[in-house]
C-alpha cells in the first residue's frame, strides 16, 4: 500500500519531462495535477506498473471553475489488489475544453466521459462514441451544469420553466 | 449452449442460401420488465442477440444542479430520491462524505442507529430485487411473499421517522429524531419472524428447477472485466471477488461488527452467472440480520442531535466519501468553495457503472435471456439518471 | 353492489338505466397499463401487493396500452419522456382515464425550481382526471384516488360529453 508522495515520486521518476505537481493542502485528499494531453500515457503507466496496479477507475467528474476560467476533470483511481488510491486532476481552458480519453485503459470511463461531455461540453479525443447521454440527443440549449447556463423557454412545444 | 445455437444458424443460412439481416428491436421506455424507464436497442440475428445499446436519460431530474442552489442540509431530501429503494443508504453516503469534509465526529448512538437503518434498508431493497426478478422470470408468487416482509420493515421505518419510502432521517452530524421506545423490541421480533420466511423464499425460488435452468450459465461476468469497468457490490461478489466497502474501506462502526462476505461459487453453473448474483443477495440478507442483532445488543445511550452543526460552512476543498449500498459502491464527490451551499456535488451511482456491461455480457444469448441478465444486475433508473 | 343485492331477490330481473349499467361495468374493471417512472412506482407496486390489494377493485396490470383503460402516471415526467407518454396515451382506446400520482406528476414536485429537464406537471401534455398528492402518496391515498375516479365515472353521461 503506497502513500500519495511515493506514488508521485514514482511518476516523476518515469516521466521526467512532464510538469507534474502534488497538492497536499486540500483538507482531505492529495491531488496530482497533470496536463490534459498526457493523461492517457500516465494512466497506462499507472495501470500496468507492478508496484502500483491501479486497475479500477472509481469516478471521473467535471468541475466548472468560473473564477479561474478553467474546466477541470478529476479522476479517482484505486487498486483493488494493493489497496491504495489517488486523485488526478486535469485542467483545460473553459472556452474550448479538450482532454484525451482514458477508455483504452479503463473501459468503465466510457459513460463517465459521455456524461462530462453532456453536462460541460468537454471533448474527449479518441473516445469511441462521444454523444449526449442524459439530455435528449437534439438538445441545443447548451451544457446544463455550466455556471452560466440559461434555460430555454420551449422544447418541442412544451414549456420548460414553471 | 448459446454458442452452439449461433453456430447452427450460420451453418443453416449458408446451406440454404437464405439472406439474413440484422434486425433492430426496441425494448422501449415502457416495458414491464425493464426496471424503470430504460430503452434497450437490441441488434438481433433471428433470436440471438448481437449487440445491446442502452439509452438512458428518461428520468434525468437535474439533481446536481439542485445541489448547487440549496444549502448543505437541504440537499438530503434530494439524495433520497435518487435510488428510491435504498434511501437510507443514499443519506448515509452523503453524511459520511460531509462529515469527512467538516471533520466532525458523531456520537456512538448515532453510528449504531445509522448502521441498523442501513442494514434494514438493505434487506428491504434485496426483497424488492428478488421479488421483481422472480416476476420477470415468470413466477408471480415470490413477489407477493417478498412484499409482505417488506411491509413489516416499512412499518419499522414509519414509527421512527414517519415516512415509508423517502425518509430525510440521516442528517449531517446526526439524525432528525431518536428512535421510538418500541423500536428495539419490534426489530427483534421482525428478525425472529424473517429468518423462517427467508427459508420459504429459498424453497420457492432459489432451488427451483425451472429457475435454475433459466438463470444458470446466463450472463457470465468474468472478474477482470468487472474490475476494469468498475462494477461493485453483489454483481462483483457474484463473480467471486471478496470486495466490500464495509470491510475494505470501513466507515461508521462496521469495523466493530462481525459479519461474513458471501461470494458466488458457481454452484449450479459457471461462477459469475445470474444465479450467483441472485444467490449473493439472498445470503447478504442473512448477514444483515446478524449485523442488526449485534448492533441492537451494542446500542449505547446518548443524544442523537447534539453534534448537528447550526450552520454548515466547510473550508475550501473537496472530498470523496463512499458507502456500500445494496447495489454497489455509492460515492459522493463534494467540492466546496467556502460558502453555505455546495459548489459541485457529483454522485457515483453503482447502477450507472453496472449498466455499461450489458453489451459485453449479453452477446450470444437469446432475447429472453436479456431480461434475465438485466434483472440479475438489479439496476434502479433513478440513480442512473439522477 | 347495492342494487344487485336488492334486485336479485325477486327473480333475476334487474331494472336500471343503460347509463348506470355501462358506468358500473366500466368502473369495476379498470385495467391499468403497467407503467411506473420513479419512486411513486414503488408505492404503486406496494398497492398492488397483498397488503393493500389493488386487485379487489378490479384493477389488474396489462403490459400493452392497447388493452388498458387507465394509466397511472407515477413519478417525475422529464422532457425526454413526455413525448413517449403522449404516444402511449394516444395508443390507448376510448374510454380512457388518467390518474396523476405524486407531486412530480401533478406540478413538477421538488424539482420545480431548477429542473431544466423536468416537465412541470403531466397536464401540460395530456388531460388528467384525478390528481393524487403526496411525495410519495401512501397506498391508501392512491386507493382513495381510484375511488374518486370511480365516483367520477359513475356520474358520467353517454349523451353529454365531458370536458
Amino acid at each position: 500500500m503506497k502513500k500519495a508522495e511515493e506514488i508521485f515520486q514514482l511518476l516523476k521518476d518515469n516521466f521526467p519531462d512532464q510538469n507534474l505537481e502534488l497538492k497536499t493542502d486540500q483538507p482531505t485528499e492529495p491531488v496530482i495535477l497533470i496536463a490534459p494531453d498526457e493523461i492517457e500515457k500516465i494512466s497506462l503507466f499507472l495501470y500496468k506498473n507492478t508496484e502500483l496496479l491501479f486497475d479500477s477507475l472509481v469516478l471521473l467528474s467535471g468541475v466548472d471553475e468560473v473564477k479561474a476560467n478553467l474546466i477541470s476533470v478529476y479522476y479517482h483511481i484505486e487498486s483493488t489488489s494493493l489497496k491504495h488510491k489517488i486523485v488526478l486532476k486535469v485542467s483545460t481552458d473553459r472556452n474550448n475544453p479538450e482532454v484525451v480519453s482514458v477508455t483504452s485503459v479503463w473501459k468503465g470511463a466510457d459513460w463517465h466521459e459521455r456524461e462530462a461531455y453532456d453536462m460541460f461540453g468537454i471533448k474527449f479525443t479518441n473516445h469511441p462514441d462521444l454523444r449526449r447521454i442524459l439530455m435528449p440527443y437534439d438538445w441545443e440549449a447548451g451544457y446544463p451544469l455550466r455556471k452560466d447556463y440559461e434555460n430555454p423557454e420551449f422544447y418541442q412545444g412544451m414549456k420548460v420553466p414553471y | 449452449m448459446s454458442q452452439d445455437l449461433t453456430k447452427n444458424t450460420k451453418v443453416s443460412s449458408q446451406s440454404s442460401k437464405i439472406r439474413t439481416e440484422e434486425m433492430i428491436l426496441n425494448m422501449g421506455p415502457q416495458h414491464p420488465s425493464t426496471h424503470g424507464v430504460l430503452r434497450l436497442e437490441l441488434g438481433l440475428e433471428g433470436e440471438i442477440v448481437t449487440k445491446v445499446i442502452p439509452h438512458i436519460g428518461y428520468l434525468h431530474r437535474c439533481f446536481e444542479k439542485h445541489c448547487e442552489a440549496m444549502t448543505y442540509p437541504q440537499v438530503v431530501p434530494y439524495t433520497d430520491r435518487m435510488d428510491y429503494l435504498a434511501s437510507m443508504g443514499n443519506e448515509f453516503g452523503y453524511a459520511v462524505a460531509m462529515e469527512k469534509l467538516l471533520g466532525i465526529e458523531v456520537p456512538q448512538r448515532v453510528e449504531y442507529i445509522r448502521v441498523i437503518m442501513a442494514e434494514l434498508q438493505r434487506i428491504a431493497s434485496h426483497l424488492v430485487a428478488l421479488g421483481t426478478y422472480g416476476a420477470d422470470i415468470g413466477a408471480f408468487t415470490p413477489f407477493l411473499f417478498c412484499f409482505i416482509d417488506r411491509e413489516k420493515i416499512l412499518h419499522l421505518f414509519e414509527i421512527t421517522c414517519g415516512a415509508r419510502l423517502l425518509y430525510n432521517y440521516i442528517w449531517v452530524g446526526g439524525l432528525s429524531h431518536d428512535i421510538h421506545p418500541d423500536f428495539v423490541r419490534k426489530t427483534r421480533e421482525f428478525i425472529k419472524e424473517f429468518r423462517p420466511n427467508l427459508k420459504e423464499i429459498n424453497d420457492l425460488l432459489t432451488h427451483n428447477r425451472i429457475f435454475i435452468d433459466r438463470t444458470a450459465n446466463v450472463g457470465v461476468l468474468p472478474i477482470e472485466t468487472a474490475i476494469n469497468f468498475g462494477v461493485s457490490g453483489p454483481n462483483l461478489r457474484g463473480s467471486g471477488m471478496k470486495w466490500d466497502i464495509r470491510r475494505d474501506d470501513p466507515y461508521s462502526v462496521y469495523s466493530k461488527l462481525d459479519f461474513d462476505i458471501p461470494v458466488g461459487k458457481g454452484t449450479y453453473g459457471t461462477t459469475g452467472d445470474s444465479w450467483d448474483r441472485y444467490f449473493v443477495r439472498v445470503l447478504e440478507m442473512e448477514e444483515s440480520c446478524k449485523i442488526i442483532e449485534q448492533a441492537l445488543d451494542q446500542l449505547p445511550e446518548g443524544d442523537v442531535t447534539s453534534a448537528i452543526p447550526k450552520r454548515i460552512k466547510p473550508n475550501v476543498g473537496h472530498v470523496y466519501g463512499r458507502v456500500e449500498n445494496p447495489r454497489g459502491e455509492l460515492g459522493y464527490f463534494i467540492v466546496s468553495d467556502g460558502s453555505t451551499s455546495p459548489y459541485r456535488v457529483k454522485v457515483r451511482p453503482p447502477s450507472f457503472v453496472t449498466l455499461q456491461i450489458m453489451d459485453e455480457i449479453c452477446k450470444g444469448y437469446m432475447v429472453a435471456d436479456v431480461v434475465t441478465i438485466l434483472g440479475s444486475l438489479d439496476i434502479v433508473l433513478g440513480e442512473i439518471d439522477r | 353492489m347495492g342494487f344487485l343485492d336488492k334486485e336479485f331477490n325477486d327473480g333475476n330481473i334487474v331494472i336500471t338505466t343503460a347509463e348506470d349499467i355501462m358506468n358500473w361495468a366500466r368502473l369495476s374493471s379498470l385495467w391499468q397499463v403497467s407503467f411506473g417512472l420513479a419512486c411513486c412506482a414503488i408505492e404503486m407496486m406496494a398497492t398492488s401487493a397483498s397488503h393493500y390489494d389493488f386487485d379487489r377493485f378490479g384493477v389488474i396490470p396489462r403490459p400493452s396500452p392497447r388493452q388498458a383503460d387507465i394509466i397511472i402516471i407515477s413519478g417525475t415526467v422529464t422532457l425526454k419522456m413526455a413525448t413517449r407518454i403522449k404516444r402511449l396515451y394516444e395508443q390507448m382506446p376510448e374510454p380512457k382515464y388518467i390518474i396523476s400520482m405524486g407531486s412530480c406528476a401533478n406540478c413538477g414536485g421538488p424539482y420545480w425550481e431548477h429542473g431544466y429537464h423536468v416537465l412541470k406537471g403531466i397536464d401540460r401534455v395530456i388531460p388528467v382526471d384525478v390528481y393524487v398528492p403526496g411525495c410519495p402518496p401512501r397506498p391508501e391515498a392512491l386507493l382513495e384516488g381510484l375511488l374518486k375516479l370511480q365516483e367520477k365515472i359513475r356520474n358520467e353521461s353517454m349523451i353529454k360529453k365531458s370536458a
